[in-house]
């Protein structure tokens, strides 16, 4: 098992590399630097620019040098935990990035416990139940859950609990809370507020969920064995739990690594709309004003974010399914 | 009583049929069993479909939006940017019959409209003394059909000198109906071209790594994985952001297309890998090398037409993801820009809270988002299941 995961963390190396090397192309690709847009926003404000300070700052951040050193640089500090300087807020990239990170992790994770309270339960009767009217009914439910943009369900959800409620929706706390460290109270409130941008981000993950649920659980239910089982005289209950169900809790788990990236892109939206404290808002500000380094490091955390929760997902499936065990050890 | 067998001697009684002898009698079909045996894979394929109503139906569906994005200057009662001053945020209008209890024909009911002073609404009221009966047919604002030549003509226009606003108006007066029509232009063939791309990359990548194998097919693979495992959303915002803001928005609009083939392309090089392992060590792909045939011509003339049907399966699942991204990006102000009008652009006028509450038929976008987006999932799942029709 050790040398499982050993093997597992190794791949991810390449991976990420890769990963870096696309997202400094993308934040390098759009012509200018960020400077450059600086020394535009003080002329057209009627300011003088001091050119000389510019050009330091330019040095000292490299900008005089070509992009393949800028990459290992960049790279370079990466690994040693230094995510570079926003221009903007002239602060250091991690501080400014601290709260939201977590922010997203936070809502990524009761998404996806969501997503397997409400999918499971759901996918089992579907499948149980194959061309009954619940399996039409909630097969229909789900397909509209994928066909609402989430943004659009964002407004209306945000509209109606505003009516409902009379809370104000959006945001993930009290605005008194924000720059506070965290406690008690502050907790509460982004639990309040946390299960709009969940639900929202959810419905379409867990639509795609339940039907592939169904699918697997059925071609699992026309396997001999289970036809074996119930001509012995099992409970129904038995013969759907003991094998048919283990088998669909493998793929369960294997799905969080492509259910990670679709969470993740729904709550950038979804928190553009809601102006969540979470990263969407931020990258989408610092993408468009070039504030490379901060832009580079979230895009980098989001991809790290993934290859880490698929991580996580292979190492629990190989814990439940001795195959996948030895199939990394053969390899080797 | 007679023995069966005859006496010593004498010839065995037997019967002879005179009628002519067919070797094959055992073996002849219904004329049914004929047809279905003869019957080409195309047209297997299409019986197959058929037996998929709610495909066959979303089939047709798309058929007519598809169609009708042809002649929307015909069927939208307004142009796309005839602005309406007297009308802003209109309601929209009930289309009558009878008034009076009298049958006057389809018409809708004059407005007027008065300014709430305190909370700056515009509050329209029907007169029902001015009855208003729509005309087919008939000639309205002039436009240019596709650019080449002037016409009037529309398939439904309000009265003279009225209105026919049967979804409400925009912030400017404009016909929200006729809005979404010139939309679906744009929306309906964003996700067209972005599949093109994608099915090109995906077919020649796909190809050469899964027929070639060795170094090639393991950097593709690599390059899939990180592709599928960085956030889609977040990688698409950052390509729009490079497109600089002097692009025309022509070149904005098939720049977006590239960025939405350019990521959707994984899965099907995906698909199109494993079946090409697969099928490279068949025997006619050995006889083909030996003839000398080149790679290219293996690839595109004996391999990828086996399994075409799968693929375009499988890119029509596709495509609604192409058109919420479209959607999204556009109304996050990062995709198209005005004045090229799609759906998603026209659901950036709904963006705040307020619009909801007050002017809630700007939503109305949303519906045809949803419908094509269905109708493409119930097509996609009923030509996956025709592919196979020998199944």
């Amino acid at each position: 098992m050790l040398r499982y995961i050993l093997w597992r963390i190794a791949v991810m190396v390449p991976t990420l590399l890769i990963i870096s090397a696309l997202v400094f192309t993308i934040i390098e690709l759009p012509p200018g630097d960020y400077f450059e847009s600086y020394i535009a926003e003080l002329r057209a404000q009627g300011e003088g620019v001091d050119m000389e300070q510019i050009e330091s700052l330019r040095q000292q951040y490299g900008f005089d040098q070509p992009p393949l050193l800028r990459y290992i640089y960049w790279v370079g500090d990466m690994l040693q935990g230094d995510f570079g300087y926003s221009f903007e807020y002239e602060l250091p990239v991690s501080e400014v990035v601290g709260d939201r990170l977590w922010l997203t992790i936070l809502v990524s994770f009761f998404t996806i416990i969501f997503t397997w309270i409400i999918a499971f339960p759901i996918g089992i009767y579907a499948a149980t139940h194959q061309y009954s009217w619940g399996d039409y009914g909630l097969s229909l439910v789900g397909l509209i859950g994928i066909a609402i943009p989430n943004f659009m369900l964002a407004l209306i959800l945000m509209y109606f609990a505003n009516i409902w409620f009379g809370t104000s929706i959006g945001h993930l706390m009290d605005q008194k809370y924000l720059s506070e460290p965290m406690n008690w109270d502050k907790a509460k409130s982004i639990l309040e507020h946390i299960w709009i941008p969940v639900i929202i981000v959810g419905a379409a993950g867990t639509a795609g969920m339940i039907r592939r649920l169904r699918a697997n659980l059925l071609d699992e239910l026309q396997k001999q064995y289970v036809v074996t089982a119930r001509a012995k005289g099992l409970s129904p209950t038995r013969t759907l739990v003991k094998y048919p169900l283990r088998m669909a809790l493998n793929f369960f788990i294997s799905d969080i690594g492509s259910i990670l990236p679709a969470i993740i892109s729904g709550a950038e939206i979804t928190a553009i709309v809601l102006s969540l404290e979470t990263t969407g808002p931020m990258l989408i500000k610092a993408l468009q004003s070039q504030d490379m380094y901060l832009a580079g490091s979230f895009l980098m955390f989001l991809a790290f974010l993934t290859v880490i929760g698929v991580l996580i997902s292979d190492l629990a499936l190989a814990v439940l399914d001795p195959r996948i065990r030895l199939q990394g050890r053969s390899t080797k | 009583m007679t023995s069966p067998i005859p006496a010593p001697g004498e010839p065995l009684p037997h019967y002879v049929s005179t009628a002519p002898f067919d070797p094959y009698s055992v073996e002849v079909m219904t004329e049914e069993q004929v047809r279905v045996n003869q019957a080409s894979q195309l047209r297997l394929m299409w019986w197959k479909f058929k037996r998929h109503r709610v495909a066959l139906a979303s089939g047709i569906f798309l058929a007519v939006l598809y169609g009708m994005i042809l002649i929307c200057e015909f069927l939208a009662p307004y142009n796309l940017h005839t602005r309406n001053v007297d009308f802003i945020y209109a309601p929209p209008q009930r289309v009558h019959f009878f008034h009076d209890g009298d049958f006057v024909g389809p018409f809708v009911y004059g407005r007027t409209m008065q300014l709430d002073m305190d909370t700056l609404k515009r509050n329209y009221t029907d007169n029902s003394a001015d009855i208003q009966p729509v005309r087919f047919f008939c000639r309205g604002d002039s436009y240019r059909f596709w650019g080449l030549f002037e016409s009037n003509l529309h398939l439904v226009c309000p009265a003279e000198n009225g209105q026919l606003f049967l979804l409400g108006s925009d912030r400017l007066g404009r016909d929200v109906l006729s809005r979404i029509i010139y939309g679906a232009r744009i929306s309906l063939t964003i996700g067209l071209l972005g599949i093109t791309v994608s099915f090109v990359l995906g077919i020649v990548i796909g190809g050469l790594a899964g027929y070639h194998g060795g170094v090639f097919d393991l950097l593709v693979q690599r390059l899939i994985e990180v592709l599928q495992s960085i956030p889609s959303i977040p990688l698409w915002l950052s390509l729009a952001a490079i497109m600089p803001a002097t692009w025309s928005p022509i070149l904005i609009y098939l720049g977006i297309t590239v960025i939405l083939g350019l990521l959707d392309w994984t899965g099907l090089a995906r698909a199109v890998r494993s079946k090409l392992l697969a099928l490279r060590e068949e025997d006619y792909v050995l006889a083909a090398q030996l003839m000398g045939a080149k790679s290219s011509r293996i690839i595109g003339r004996h391999l990828v037409p086996g399994f075409m049907s799968h693929l375009i399966a499988t890119a029509t699942i596709s495509i609604p993801g192409m058109i919420l991204g479209e959607t999204a990006l556009s109304f996050l102000g990062l995709g198209l820009r005005p004045p090229i009008t799609s759906w998603g652009i026209l659901l950036t006028e709904a963006k705040s809270v307020s619009v909801i509450a007050f002017y809630p038929w700007l939503l109305f976008p949303t519906i045809p988002v949803i419908l094509v987006i269905l109708a493409f999932n119930f097509l996609g799942d009923g030509l996956r299941d025709a592919a196979d029709p020998y199944k």
